[in-house]
């Protein structure tokens, strides 16, 4: 910048007249608003904003001027280029939302497009089923106790009261494992219900043991709609000081309520296993019909075949001589157990309609039941 | 048990409002299992009626033999004149009583019987068979014959009992008592709160020295005999309709007069009965166990061969019957229309035998008859004097026989059990107040007597065996107040740790794999062991070590698997035949490892606890049960589609799939090249863990061996992944931990090294690894190359991307060079890795 020219006539400096500063931004406000591109804008900004710009040289004048006019100047010059400035940003911002709103526009795709790349995996509903009944106990502080499938006889029928004679314990009902002879003097089975595993909670665990025990179970039932020779069981032991019928039946109200929805209960009638004195079989109201199908015949249900209960299994108390063969002292201890069927319960939870599907493995079957159930 | 409604109010006064279904409710909630109630007649609508037949025309010109009959049916057809009836049966004649269904009438399944042409004739209506009228087998198998005395045009619905309820109930193993009308009508009495009329409450003589002679040998399995003789019976004497039609109803046929009494007594009172010939039987009848091999032809025609610990009875000559279970042929009761053997004295059998040594009998000789399930479930031994006074009794009504006056009762002494029971035990088992008063009322109605006051000592009735421990009697006062008055309450247990670390793995492993597009399949563990040469095991292979079932369902697979494979495998093939070929599949679960030496499993007693050696014992006479992991692919893993091109599924994704579930538990996996069986030679990775120090191989991975997939169908390069999850999770680390993140920026170096072909990957990154030191953020191969022109025949490319960090500082490039050379060097020295040019 130039030393200010104190002979300078600034009247007679031709850029710096109001009418000609005001020339200059009109100008480059058209132009700003001519411009129907970025690179158009971009073109109209050098021009009219740039080192060489009209107002820009007009700047420059103003060093020149004498004191007493730089001010006013300073302050015309200014406030032009201020306006250009604001009109060059406004119109940046207009044209790239137009350029953005095109572009976005054009790239836009169809979100109804699969993505089938990976097809998703599914674990079987007997286990998650499974699961979902363990964790509702767990989640009262059960623990959960496993076993072995191929078992000891004294552990699956000696224990549980089930006496040398039972019928259960035939070739019919039971797989038996050859023994050195070739017959079934192994002593070994496998097991026919998941109960050998309260045999051995109440030798391996401290009092009280509460112990929920899923699992793998054998009988020699041939594979149809209805039967399977490997199906799976969940059963639940509690051992404890003063344990009551009625909280075993509390405990079976609230898994089913937890399982089926509020409202559901159970109803208990009297049956016989060799392992519970008292024993029952537990049935639950039909968490679809609630009873209402019954005597109502307009109103089928497929569910409980219109029965109104639907049957869950067996259960009691568990009988003294069991606690006797597993060492715990039936005077001071007392407690309940029961048991039922996984697939059983699948089958009326989810409608299954066929036992051959949850054996054979077939992705269609099981992939739509995901992750949990 | 089938318990005709009209037989069981004639022990109980039940209200005469009450129906089938209101009796099955009680009974229900009562603790027995009414499965049905048959409603025999429904739909039934007369006029059915006696009716006599006058004439008999034989129609001529048929397929088959067509009668033409005029019957009498008295006024009941509203004419008085004989009826015309055309009728296809044959076995009756001119004069019989016959059931005459007349038009209007309707017969069970809605038959509306109206006047129609048939054969040339006008019918007006039918002769009956029992088929038509629903009554069940007679026998016959014709047209229902009456006895002659029958009144022509009497109701026939009436006289045959046609309309009824019967029960159908499902007695539980506990309660032989109520295979009989007399236990089911005292549970309904209890029920009702009503009186019973005990059909065994009979006068009977005591027993005299001029019974029939009767030796016991053996009175453990036969702690009681009574014999009785009835003589003089009419050969001609035949079931009352009655008679007949209660033992049709309860499910049995009726076959002549005295079989069917000491089938009718022993439904009334539940003992079983058995009536020998008189004639037949030579000498005095014993009991005693069977000499082994003796030989006994049953009543049902087969020649059995006995065994030492079976009860028989016997004459002079030896087996006359299979104790409780079933008669001998030689000495059966004639049959009626064999006029000349007719059977005219019998002998009557009451006895009770030991329920172990029937229930074995029965199944040795797999025979199971009404009397072994009866002895099998427990019968009142104090019964059989009374069942044999109404055998007596009935043989005399109904075939004019003659009571002879000798009894002989062969009794080995017991005494009544007793329990001792705090009063309040019902109480506590329950979780409910019943109080002592409810408590001996209750054990009072089932036929205890009860004494004392807080300690109640209890004598159980004969006829329930099964009460035989405080808690049976605490159970009959608990099902008698009704199960479903029971409150409900809520235990406290002690606070749980949750699920263990096995069970945890075991839900990640299934979660991990699932998520990773595998899915689950629960197979079967049944193989057979020509599946091991299939997959291509050594002969040696330990795997080839099962544990076989006596009874398999399927003679081809006897074994229990000791690897997951050929479940799973099938499980592909099974899907991929039902059209679906892109599949990966996964399992987890048990395989069957047996010891080296078998060992049997002793039968511990149970009156006390086993020891922990005993324990032990027990456990090491099982096979070892780990549980596996594994996983098949086959098809494409990833799908093509619009966003470009798919990937098939190959040894890669099997070998991450071990990886994945390695990571799942915590566990660092060692994989390198291997050879196994069932995998591809030269696709086959051997997985490895360290578990304490030691480094055991847990399973393979890989693309399994062409040999293998044609020997059992599968598609062409199925991949698959077998691995040891209990050894995996031994190996694993529970804790990960916390990795210190720096915010200082990356270095990041990338080397392209070319190797020789055979050297494993593995091996150069874990020199670079260790060359690169701790400024290694991380590493990854992001390319390999194979060109032989310009690596040549023998070597290969290996791209990696090194990531350097310090935890203090900015990098400086000299300083990640550095790292970057020494990791280069070690590589090279380790595995002769050369830095591409």
């Amino acid at each position: 910048m130039s030393a200010p020219n104190k002979s300078y006539d600034p009247v007679e400096v031709e850029a710096l007249k109001p009418e000609e500063i005001e020339r200059m931004r009109d100008e480059a406000l058209a132009a700003f608003a001519a411009a129907d591109s970025l690179d158009a804008l971009q073109e109209a900004k050098v021009a009219h904003t740039g080192g060489t710009s009209p107002l820009a040289l007009a700047n420059r004048e103003i060093g020149a001027l004498p004191p007493q006019a730089k001010a006013e100047a300073g302050k015309r010059v200014g406030m032009a280029r201020g306006a250009v400035n604001k009109a060059l940003a406004a119109r940046q911002a207009e044209l790239e939302a137009e350029r953005d709103a095109r572009v976005l526009v054009e790239e836009a795709v169809d979100v109804t497009l699969p993505y089938d790349r990976v097809p998703a995996g599914a674990r079987h509903p007997l286990t998650t089923l499974s699961e979902r009944i363990e964790d509702i106990f767990v989640a009262m502080g059960y623990e959960v106790a496993e076993g072995p499938e191929v078992e000891a006889e004294w552990f699956n029928f000696d224990a549980l009261n089930i006496g040398p004679d039972h019928p259960a314990r035939g070739e019919a009902d039971t797989f038996f494992v050859q023994g050195p002879k070739g017959g079934t003097e192994s002593g070994v089975v496998l097991r026919t219900h998941t109960s050998p595993v309260q045999a051995r909670s109440l030798l391996a665990r401290e009092l009280p043991v509460y112990v929920i025990c899923p699992g793998r179970v054998y009988r020699t039932d041939e594979l149809d709609a209805t039967h399977t020779p490997v199906f799976h069981q969940v059963e639940l032991l509690a051992i404890d000081e003063g344990l009551t019928m009625a909280d075993l039946k509390g405990t079976l109200d609230h898994m089913v309520r937890s399982l089926f929805g509020e409202g559901i209960e159970t109803r208990l009638r009297p049956n016989f296993f060799p392992f519970t004195e008292p024993s029952a079989e537990m049935d639950m109201v039909c968490y679809v019909c609630r009873g209402e199908s019954v005597g109502n015949p307009d109103r089928p249900c497929r569910t409980c075949s219109s029965e109104g209960w639907i049957e869950l299994g067996g259960c009691g108390m568990v009988n003294p001589r069991v606690l006797v063969a597993c060492g715990v002292d039936p005077e001071k201890y007392s407690g309940f157990a029961f048991g039922f069927g996984i697939e059983r319960m699948l089958m009326f939870r989810h409608n299954v309609e066929d036992m051959r599907d949850m054996v054979e493995g077939d992705v269609r079957f099981t992939r739509p039941f995901g992750m949990e159930i | 048990m089938r318990v005709p409604l009209s037989w069981l109010r004639e022990y109980v006064d039940l209200p005469a409002t009450e129906t089938g279904r209101d009796v099955q409710a009680k009974l229900i909630s009562a603790g027995l299992e009414v499965e049905t109630v048959e409603q025999l007649g429904a739909g039934l609508k007369g006029p059915l009626v006696v009716g006599q037949v006058l004439t008999i025309e034989e129609l001529e010109g048929f397929k088959k033999p067509i009668r033409f009959c005029t019957v009498d049916v008295g006024t009941a057809n509203g004419t008085g004149e004989p009826q015309e009836i055309v009728c296809g049966a044959r076995n009756f004649a001119v004069g019989d009583k016959v059931v005459v269904v007349l038009p209007g009438a309707v017969l069970p399944g809605d038959f509306a019987i109206a006047a129609r042409k048939t054969y040339g004739r006008v019918s007006h209506g039918m002769i009956c068979s029992s088929d038509e009228l629903g009554m069940g087998d007679d026998g016959t198998k014709g047209i229902i014959v009456l006895p002659p005395e029958t009144e022509v045009g009497r109701d026939a619905i009436e006289l045959l009992e046609l309309v009824d309820e019967v029960l159908d109930i499902a007695v539980t193993a506990n309660r032989g008592d109520c295979l009989s009308l007399r236990g089911v009508a005292r549970e309904a009495a209890i029920a009702y709160g009503l009186p019973l009329r005990d059909p065994a409450l009979l006068d009977v003589p005591g027993p005299n020295a001029f019974g029939y002679p009767v030796k016991v040998s053996e009175p453990i399995g036969c702690d009681r005999f009574t014999a009785r003789t009835v003589s003089g019976l009419e050969p001609e004497a035949r079931s009352p309709i009655w008679l007949q039609r209660r033992l049709q109803k309860v499910g049995m046929r009726p076959i002549s007069l005295a079989v069917d009494v000491t089938n009718y007594v022993m439904m009334e009172l539940g003992q079983p009965l058995h009536a020998y010939d008189r004639k037949l039987v030579q000498g005095p009848i014993g009991v005693r166990r069977a000499e082994p091999g003796e030989k006994l032809t049953t009543l049902d025609g087969v020649v059995r061969t006995l065994d030492a610990e079976d009860l028989v009875i016997i004459d002079e000559r030896g087996p006359i019957g299979l104790a409780g279970v079933m008669g001998g042929a030689n000495t059966e009761i004639a049959d009626h229309v064999d006029v000349e053997n007719a059977t005219t004295d019998v002998v009557i059998e009451a006895a009770h035998f030991d329920a172990v040594s029937i229930a074995r009998t029965a199944r040795r000789h797999k025979l199971s008859s009404e009397a072994s399930r009866r002895f099998e479930r427990g019968v009142d031994p104090q019964a059989a004097a009374a069942a044999a006074q109404r055998t007596v009794d009935l043989l005399v009504l109904l075939a004019g026989g003659t009571a002879d006056a000798g009894v002989t009762e062969v009794i080995a002494p017991s005494a009544p059990h007793t329990i001792t029971i705090p009063a309040d035990h019902p109480d506590k088992v329950a979780g409910v107040t019943y109080g002592r008063e409810t408590v001996v009322r209750r054990l009072q109605q089932v036929g205890c007597d009860v004494y004392g006051q807080d300690e109640l000592i209890v004598t159980v009735p004969s006829w329930r065996p099964d009460l035989t421990d405080p808690n049976d009697l605490a159970e009959e006062v608990i099902r008698l107040e009704g199960y479903e008055n029971l409150p409900s309450t809520l235990p406290r247990p002690p606070a749980g740790r949750g699920l263990t670390r096995r069970q945890r793995l075991h839900r990640r492993v299934g979660r991990a794999l699932a998520g990773a597009g595998y899915v689950e399949a629960l197979n079967y563990p049944f193989l057979g062991e020509q599946v091991f040469d299939q997959l291509g095991l050594a002969a040696d292979d330990p795997a080839r070590r099962v544990v076989k079932l006596v009874n398999p369902l399927n003679d081809e697979e006897p074994a229990l698997r000791t690897t997951l494979l050929p479940g799973l495998l099938g499980a592909l093939r099974r899907n991929d035949g039902r059209g679906s070929h892109d599949l990966a599949l996964f399992e987890t679960g048990l395989v069957f490892l047996p010891g080296q030496e078998q060992r049997v499993a002793q039968v511990l007693p149970v009156d006390r606890r086993p020891t922990d050696e005993e324990i032990a014992e027990l456990n090491a006479a099982l096979p070892e049960q780990p549980r596996h992991a594994a996983v098949v692919l086959t098809g494409v893993r990833e799908q093509s589609g619009w966003w470009g091109k798919g990937r098939p599924a190959d040894w890669a994704d099997a070998v991450e799939a071990a990886r994945t579930v390695a990571r799942e538990a915590g566990a660092e996996l060692i994989v390198r090249n291997g050879q196994y069986g069932p995998w591809h030679p030269g696709r086959c990775a051997e997985l490895a863990v360290v578990v304490d120090g030691t480094e055991r191989v847990v399973g393979h991975a890989g693309e399994l061996h062409p040999r293998v997939l044609k020997a059992l169908g599968l598609p062409a390069r199925t991949s698959a992944m077998e691995l040891d999850l209990d050894v995996l999770e031994r190996a694993g680390d529970d804790t990960p931990q916390a990795p210190h993140i720096s915010s200082y920026p990356v270095a990041t170096q990338d080397v392209a090294l070319v190797v020789g072909r055979s050297v494993p990957h593995a091996d150069v990154e874990a020199a670079l690894r260790e060359g690169a030191g701790e400024l290694l953020e991380s590493i990854r191969l992001f390319d390999v190359y194979e060109n032989a022109e310009q690596l040549g025949e023998d070597s290969k490319s290996l791209a990696y991307a090194l990531r350097f960090r310090a935890a203090d500082r900015t990098l400086t490039v000299d300083e990640a060079s550095a790292a970057r050379d020494a990791a280069v060097a070690l590589a090279g020295e380790r595995t002769g890795a050369v830095l591409r040019g």
